[in-house]
């Protein structure tokens, strides 16, 4: 038996090492091969990812044996994630507050190509929704995954290739856009060999998730791992599907999507609004499902309304894309599914919302003494709130109002901000003493902190957004007595500009909050004594550490 | 491994799994939620039948009202259009100098001239039309190509430098660049130049400034520099100045030749608007 795990071990190492080989030997030929700088760049790039790869499986194998090192749950994985996640927050609100001062300050792009709003802002977008929330999805996912069900992660490198291969894809998408790559589709700006890199890692993704899955000791499958799953799989085939496209050459990073006109709007926005329902819904809503029972220690509310809301959600948010696409070429009939399936979306979502809450019944008081709660719990209340926003803002009346304008931003923002940010805070804080094995946080006071601010920002964001959305609306589409527009496009952008200074006053609040996090989680990782370790509840230590209840 | 127990706080029974220390209640779903969820399934059926909602073989459903986006649009741009039709027509056939005896077609007339202005022409000569370096400010009485209502109308219709047949055309020779002057020359002339509005500093510059531009300037611009609104010509006199008062900028004119263009707007507004864009322009101050 033995025998049989070293050789497994030694195979697992082989297959690994051969694989960097072939992608240093892809990434060179890449590199040296093409008269296209940026893909001479991205082919270096994964030539010395594989290189350090490799080194990294070289030194395992032929170092010190360690015999527990292959039992237990597999943690080193779910580290990487938290730290590249709680980096990549800091980089996407650092840039989007950049482009919010832009906004009011245009002479601050400096005038570079570089710097300019038109690459700087999908920088941000793809650093909040695919670094920052990816990274949170992939740690917490192989976290829960391992809890839930009580195995350890399948595979050996297959982990750490998803942690780290994702990261390359981010690092190589993101330099792209800065580069001016990009196939202008919003959320699904990498071009065809950062997509073809991600399904990779992707595909690999959902192996290590199956197979922890199918070697689970628990007789059933935890509703959090469900909501992985369908993130997951459905992410899969979006991410697929939208990026059909032919390349230039194989040596170029240029390529053109399969799709044209109103049938790749509409592909476009199939894939960009479930980016939202199976990226940011059904795979926070996992996290929701796994941190707020565990940190508030109380059963989920009702079992019933996770299986009934789970599948209605399932069902009916694939159906929702058109709505970004009301009053345009779209034919009718389209719009009228994308918009009432949108407003039949709103139970389903709430569904989560209540399991949220609710599941702190008879627990209430902890949202007054553990400020980790707190966030788990404000951020399941700002997705009620944007769950309802969304479907009012999908019927058409109201759609023509608020399209185009910063209606829309406030209301991602929400979202983002409120529920998606928010809900992974909660994790990290708990999940880094747990990770590391630590009595507790640093420090507890610097989270009610973070929460304060952060709140703080939040809301001026998207009360900045809705009152300068609703008066851009309302301005395009004022006439005067005599039937002449009462407004230039230009003096509308002026009315803006207030709002502008607001929100990026928000957005720099947001980013404060998150510095104070790093420096909180940065100190707890290094072992520093929490300087507040009584006020903080058993359940911020590790397991391993929580005092055990007299009884 | 399946044991069901009653939870404290709540009296509900859970169902008996448990994954890590996370245990689920038994719990019905809200009645409120159950019943808000029908309500919009029920809404959206009701609009299915009212509004087009689903792809046929041949087409997709009509819905009982008939509605379609297209044709509210064409409606609304029907009913706009109508609302206006009776001023629209009364300018098209009023001279433009007797637009101002009718107050009303006034009033619609500079409306819809302020509206046209804040969208084509603010974002070259300002909101205000108060200008920026190489787009002329339209609130003084200077005007290159004139400003009564009619030249005003020219010039919007076609253009300066637009390569409309009717375009106003003129080019100053690039005097630095073609080497028909060199840079003493040009500075020279700069100083002269300068002189006309009272700012000249060397006096010796002015004097040889002054025969150069008397053989290749003045036909233009005049004996006096004041100019030649025929041909475009800009008065030098009036401290008015397109691209900058400094010498440099002066120097820059003359060595260039300048040449901005403005289109031609015949065509891409049509033909009342544009008469309501001259009256609009020369009410702005310096119409004559």
């Amino acid at each position: 038996m033995a025998h049989t795990a070293v050789e497994r071990r030694a195979f697992s190492d082989v297959i690994a090492v051969l694989g960097c080989g072939l992608g240093i030997l892809l990434g060179l030929f890449l590199a040296a091969g093409t008269s296209d700088s940026v893909m001479s760049f991205h082919g270096a790039l994964l030539a010395l990812a594989c290189v350090v790869g490799a080194a990294f499986i070289l030194k395992d194998a032929f170092g010190k044996e360690d015999p527990t090192a292959e039992e237990g749950y597999y943690d080193g994985p779910v580290k990487v994630a938290l730290i590249a996640a709680v980096f990549w927050a800091i980089a996407a609100f650092l840039i989007g507050d950049i482009v919010a001062w832009q906004l009011a300050f245009p002479a601050l792009n400096f005038d570079l190509p570089w710097t300019s709003f038109g690459r700087l802002r999908p920088l941000h977008t793809s650093a909040a929704i695919f670094a920052f929330g990816g990274s949170v999805l992939i740690g917490t996912s192989f976290f829960v995954v391992q809890r839930t069900c009580h195995a350890r992660l399948a595979g050996r490198w297959a982990p750490y290739f998803v942690v780290w291969g994702y990261q390359l894809f981010i690092v190589i998408a993101g330099t792209g856009y800065l580069l001016g790559v990009t196939q202008s589709k919003e959320y699904a700006e990498p071009e065809w060999y950062a997509d073809l890199w991600l399904t990779i890692v992707w595909v690999v993704y959902l192996l290590v998730f199956l197979g922890t899955i199918a070697r689970r000791r628990e007789p059933h499958i935890y509703v959090a791992n469900w909501f992985y799953l369908a993130f997951i799989v459905t992410v899969a085939m979006l991410h697929i599907v939208n990026n059909l496209a032919l390349p230039v050459s194989l040596m170029e990073t240029k390529s053109y999507i399969l799709f044209s006109g109103v049938q790749d709007a509409m592909t476009q926005w199939w894939y960009g609004h479930n980016a939202v329902g199976f990226f940011l819904t059904a795979g926070f809503l996992g996290i929701m499902y796994y941190f707020v029972p565990k940190r508030a220690e109380r059963p989920v509310y009702s079992y019933r309304l996770s299986i009934v809301h789970f599948w209605s959600l399932i069902f009916i948010y694939i159906w929702a894309g058109p709505h970004h696409l009301h009053y345009t070429a779209l034919p009718d009939w389209v719009q009228t599914l994308g918009m009432t399936f949108s407003v039949m979306l709103w139970m389903p979502s709430w569904g989560g919302m209540i399991n949220g809450l609710m599941t702190l019944s008879g627990a209430w008081d902890k949202l007054r003494t553990d400020p980790v709660i707190r966030f788990l719990v404000v951020s399941v209340a700002f997705y009620g709130m944007s769950t309802f926003e969304g479907p009012l803002m999908s019927i058409k009346t109201v759609n023509s109002l608020s399209h185009y304008t910063d209606w829309t931003i406030g209301h991602v923002h929400s979202g983002a901000l409120g529920w998606n940010a928010m809900v992974s805070f909660g994790a990290i804080y708990c999940l880094a003493p747990w990770l590391w094995g630590r009595r507790g946080l640093y420090s507890q006071r610097l989270v009610e902190w973070h929460f304060w601010i952060m709140t703080v920002g939040i809301l001026l964001y998207i009360t900045a957004m809705w009152v300068s959305g609703i008066l851009q609306g309302l301005m395009w589409r004022a006439y005067d007595s005599l039937g002449f527009l009462q407004y230039s496009f230009v003096e509308t952008v002026e009315a803006m500009k207030p709002f502008y200074l607001i929100r990026a006053t928000g957005g720099l609040l947001v980013l404060i909050g998150s510095l104070i996090m790093a420096y909180n989680i940065w100190r707890t990782i290094r072992g520093d004594e929490p300087v507040d370790a009584m006020e903080q509840p058993r359940i911020a230590a590790a397991p391993e550490m929580r005092p055990v209840p007299a009884e | 491994m399946s044991r069901k127990e009653i939870d404290e706080v709540t009296g509900v029974e859970t169902t008996g799994h448990e994954w890590d220390g996370i245990k689920e209640l038994n719990k019905p779903l809200p009645k409120w939620w159950v019943w808000v969820f029908y309500a919009t399934v029920i809404w959206s059926i009701g609009y299915w039948i009212l509004y087009p909602a689903f792809p046929t073989l041949a087409g997709y459903t009509k819905g009982v009202l008939g509605y379609s986006q297209r044709s509210v649009v064409a409606q609304q741009v029907e009913a706009a259009r109508a609302a206006q039709a009776k001023f629209r027509e009364a300018l098209a056939a009023t001279p433009l100098d007797n637009v101002k005896d009718d107050p009303e077609l006034l009033r619609f007339a500079m409306a819809g001239g302020a509206a046209a202005f804040a969208d084509n022409c603010a974002p070259c000569h300002g909101r205000g039309a108060q200008g920026a370096v190489g787009y002329p400010n339209l609130n003084d009485d200077e005007w290159l190509w004139g400003g009564s209502i009619e030249d005003i109308h020219h010039t919007i219709s076609y253009g300066i430098r637009s390569g409309h047949e009717n375009g106003r055309e003129n080019q100053m020779p690039r005097f630095g660049i073609d080497g028909l002057l060199d840079k003493k020359q040009i500075s020279d002339v700069a100083e002269y130049v300068l002189s006309l509005s009272g700012r000249a500093k060397d006096e010796a510059a002015v004097a040889r400034g002054r025969e150069i531009f008397a053989e290749q300037c003045a036909s233009c611009h005049g004996e006096d520099g004041k100019g030649n609104v025929e041909l475009g010509a800009p008065n030098l006199t009036d401290a008015i100045w397109l691209y900058g008062d400094s010498k440099e900028a002066i120097m820059a004119s003359i060595s260039t030749g300048r040449g901005g263009q403005m289109p031609a707007w015949e065509g891409r507004l049509d033909p009342v608007t544009i008469k309501a864009l001259a009256v609009y322009v020369h009410s702005l101050g310096g119409g004559q």
